[in-house]
């Protein structure tokens, strides 16, 4: 028995072993970390492809949006080749600080480079860029390119001869910006800003101010869509949450069915009520509400994208408030009545505090999907209904600043990560319930 | 919900109050979804009730717009409909080529966002996954980043990848868009997992692919196909990335709609409309029974 009772003298100092003698810590350590891979392994395929489709494309509007190289390098449309233009005016820039009068040696470069622009046919692509950074400034290059083959020195001469515009500090200001592959300035146009000949960041012209106006209007129809939203949910949610389940699974589809129809089929529907010739208006006016010529304008104007937008969001509000309603005991309510509270008393005291955390989630989640509505509004919207998206689009799409649109998603984008951040640490994202 | 007997007057008037905006309300959310229905059989091109509508008079109601769907495009829409007119109509009808792109670019995507969702499901529902949240919300970020970013991103890198006007790009987008709905679906089924059930089926033996299919994977099913319902439903509902990243033949039915509505709005888009109201009715209500069969295996209710 002795023999069995001693320990093996030179196991004691390491504590507790495995069978094949081993050092039980590092082995659980490894057995923990072979666990971790494991479970790491099963995600990383999708986290690859999520990174490759989703994160590297946010990526590069990220890098798209400090950038518009079209006044360094020239891509043939057809060959795809890259050619570095504007070498001549670029190098001018590096040798003379900023606010330097251009001199002759300016204009030479100048003129050099527009030879070569013609000749690579990239003089609409350069002066569009530089339209960005000085408004009315496009046609100066075609112009000016078409003749740079018979300019003649002294070029200052012969270029102003051309168009005494050349001559405008802001032009030479907006070129030198452009000749840094790296910008701010589609951050700050995003913001109503602008840099004026001298570099110093000023608001621009009051009529061309609409971005700060376009996000100030996304927040606050979204926050009215979120305060309609909480307004028609929240009684739905409660009688969803008080009936027996037998009767509440019945009435949650006429939640869900919306939830899962096509948005684009909702935005239809509302289309087809609210039109001028719709079914509202001619309710309206077989009831003798309103006269034949009275009929009201509901659609492409902001309430038509309000209406519509809290319609599709409705659900979205509904779904969080009643998983939250769902579990709240109605014995509370029922001892705060038998203590003589009054019954508003007992919901305003005792039910509402608990609905806070449904509140809170179903807000958030809602505003979060309104600020960056496209479609609803851009059918909906008409002119004053349009949100920040809409001018994305536009941007991408019409007049292909795509700088500048990126510039917009990427301030968006912001808005929206932070306020997704606050509803993971608020609501935790795992308790996202769809139905 | 029932009013006590001891309730006052005020009591009952609110409470019948409280009933019909409740009543109101449901109206405001299902109405607008129903009234299509009645408006996309009108046989006139107008989008209210007509007198004969409401009279419930048969003239007054077609399939005019139905037979549109099919005819738009086709070479010969007027030709006598037999078996030529309907392989004509399958190859040329704008609407039923949309519709093949739609169905296709849906199935491709609900398989790769499938896929690849219950696999991270499996991993990011193990307590020892590193990293969990932080992963999750990336995961589940396509869902909450506005489509019209999502869509901008895309275009850069597609343009710069070559993956533009190519339905691989439009699979791969769409199925990131479907994943997080995976994803949700799935952990939320795994959540009420039982791990003692596989580590049982270790223990008598099976090795882990035995025991994923035999034990694991059954359970997790419904959480599966709601999963890829949803995955599907935001394929084929998606526009706006389509309206990027696709080239001018690659119509599916959202962008169909997209041009309907935008260019001259006909009843034929309260057709299809009408189409896919009743095809959303039929995947909420497969949802729904999923939803129900797996909560009965789970033991979560008792019906």
């Amino acid at each position: 028995m002795a023999d069995m009772t001693a320990t093996p003298p030179e196991a004691a100092p390491q504590g507790l072993q495995t069978a094949d003698g081993r050092p039980l810590k590092a082995a659980l350590a490894e057995s923990q970390a072979r666990a971790k891979r494991r479970a790491f392994y099963l995600v990383a395929p999708l986290l690859a492809f999520i990174l490759l489709t989703f994160v590297l494309p946010i990526g590069q509007l990220l890098s798209r949006s400090v950038s518009d190289p079209r006044f360094i390098e020239h891509v043939d449309r057809s060959s795809g080749e890259v050619t570095p233009i504007m070498t001549g005016l670029r190098a001018w820039f590096d040798d003379n600080p900023a606010g330097t009068e251009p001199d002759e040696a300016a204009y030479a470069a100048l003129a050099a480079d527009l030879v070569l622009l013609a000749d690579l046919r990239g003089q609409g692509d350069v002066g569009t860029r530089i339209n960005y950074e000085a408004p009315g400034t496009r046609s100066l290059f075609t112009k000016t390119a078409r003749r740079a083959e018979d300019l003649q020195a002294p070029f200052r001469e012969a270029i102003l001869d051309v168009d005494e515009d050349w001559a405008d500090p802001m032009l030479w200001q907006a070129m030198r910006d452009a000749s840094s592959r790296f910008t701010a300035n589609f951050y700050l146009a995003a913001l109503d800003l602008a840099k004026d000949e001298t570099g110093k960041i000023v608001n621009v012209p009051q009529e061309r101010q609409v971005y700060v106006m376009l996000f100030e209007r996304t927040a606050i129809l979204s926050v009215l869509i979120t305060f309609l939203t909480l307004v028609l949910g929240f009684p739905v949610a409660h009688l969803l949450a008080t009936l027996p389940l037998r009767y509440s699974n019945l009435l949650m589809i006429l939640v869900l069915l919306p939830f899962w129809t096509s948005l684009l089929v909702r935005t239809t529907s509302w289309m087809v009520l609210l039109q001028s010739q719709g079914v509202i208006n001619s309710t309206l006016v077989w009831l003798g509400v309103i006269g034949e010529d009275g009929r009201i304008q509901m659609i492409y104007n902001q309430l038509g994208t309000v209406i519509a937008m809290t319609h599709i969001l409705l659900p979205f509000m509904v779904l969080p408030l009643y998983s939250v309603m769902r579990p709240i005991k109605p014995a509370y309510v029922r001892a705060a009545r038998s203590l003589g509270a009054t019954s508003w008393t007992a919901f305003r005291r005792i039910y509402l505090p608990q609905t806070v955390p449904g509140i809170g989630a179903g807000a958030l989640l809602v505003f979060i999907l309104a600020v960056g509505y496209y479609i609803t509004p851009a059918l909906v919207g008409g002119a004053d209904g349009q949100l920040i998206s809409n001018l994305i689009a536009f941007h991408m799409q019409n007049s292909l600043n795509w700088s500048l649109a990126a510039a917009l998603a990427s301030l968006l984008l912001a808005g929206v990560l932070i306020l997704y951040w606050l509803y993971d640490r608020l609501v935790g994202i795992d308790n996202l319930k769809l139905g | 919900m029932a009013l006590p007997s001891h309730a006052s007057r005020l009591e009952r008037v609110w409470h019948y109050t409280y009933l019909v905006i409740c009543a109101l309300i449901f109206l405001f959310l299902i109405a607008p979804i129903l009234i299509i229905i009645p408006l996309s059989f009108n046989a006139e091109p107008y989008f209210t009730f007509t007198e004969k509508m409401l009279s419930l008079d048969p003239t007054g109601y077609s399939l005019r717009w139905y037979d549109m769907l099919l005819t738009l495009g086709m070479s010969a829409p007027d030709a006598a409909r037999d078996g030529s007119w309907w392989a004509d109509a399958w190859a040329n009808s704008t609407w039923l080529r949309a519709a093949k792109n739609s169905v296709i670019i849906g199935f491709f995507s609900t398989l790769l966002a499938t896929f690849l969702g219950t696999l991270a499901a499996l991993g990011l529902s193990r307590p020892e996954m590193p990293f969990r949240r932080t992963i999750m919300a990336v995961l589940i970020s396509p869902m909450i980043v506005p489509i019209i970013i999502t869509a901008t991103g895309l275009f850069f890198f597609y343009s710069s990848t070559g993956l533009a006007n190519s339905y691989l790009g439009i699979v791969m987008a769409h199925a990131t868009l479907g994943i997080p709905f995976v994803i949700i679906t799935v952990t939320a089924t795994l959540v009420g997992f039982d791990h003692s059930l596989s580590r049982a089926a270790a223990s008598l033996g099976a090795s882990p692919a035995r025991s994923f299919f035999k034990i694991t994977m059954p359970l997790i099913l419904p959480g599966v196909v709601s999963g890829a319902l949803f995955a599907f439903v935001t394929s084929f509902d998606e526009v706006v990335v389509v309206l990027f990243i696709a080239a001018h033949d690659q119509q599916t039915i959202p962008r169909q709609m997209w041009a309907g509505i935008r260019e001259q709005i006909s009843p034929a888009i309260l057709s299809v409309a009408t189409i896919l109201v009743i095809v959303s009715i039929g995947l909420l209500s497969a949802v729904e029974l999923l939803r129900r069969r797996s909560e009965k295996m789970r033991g979560l209710s008792p019906g």
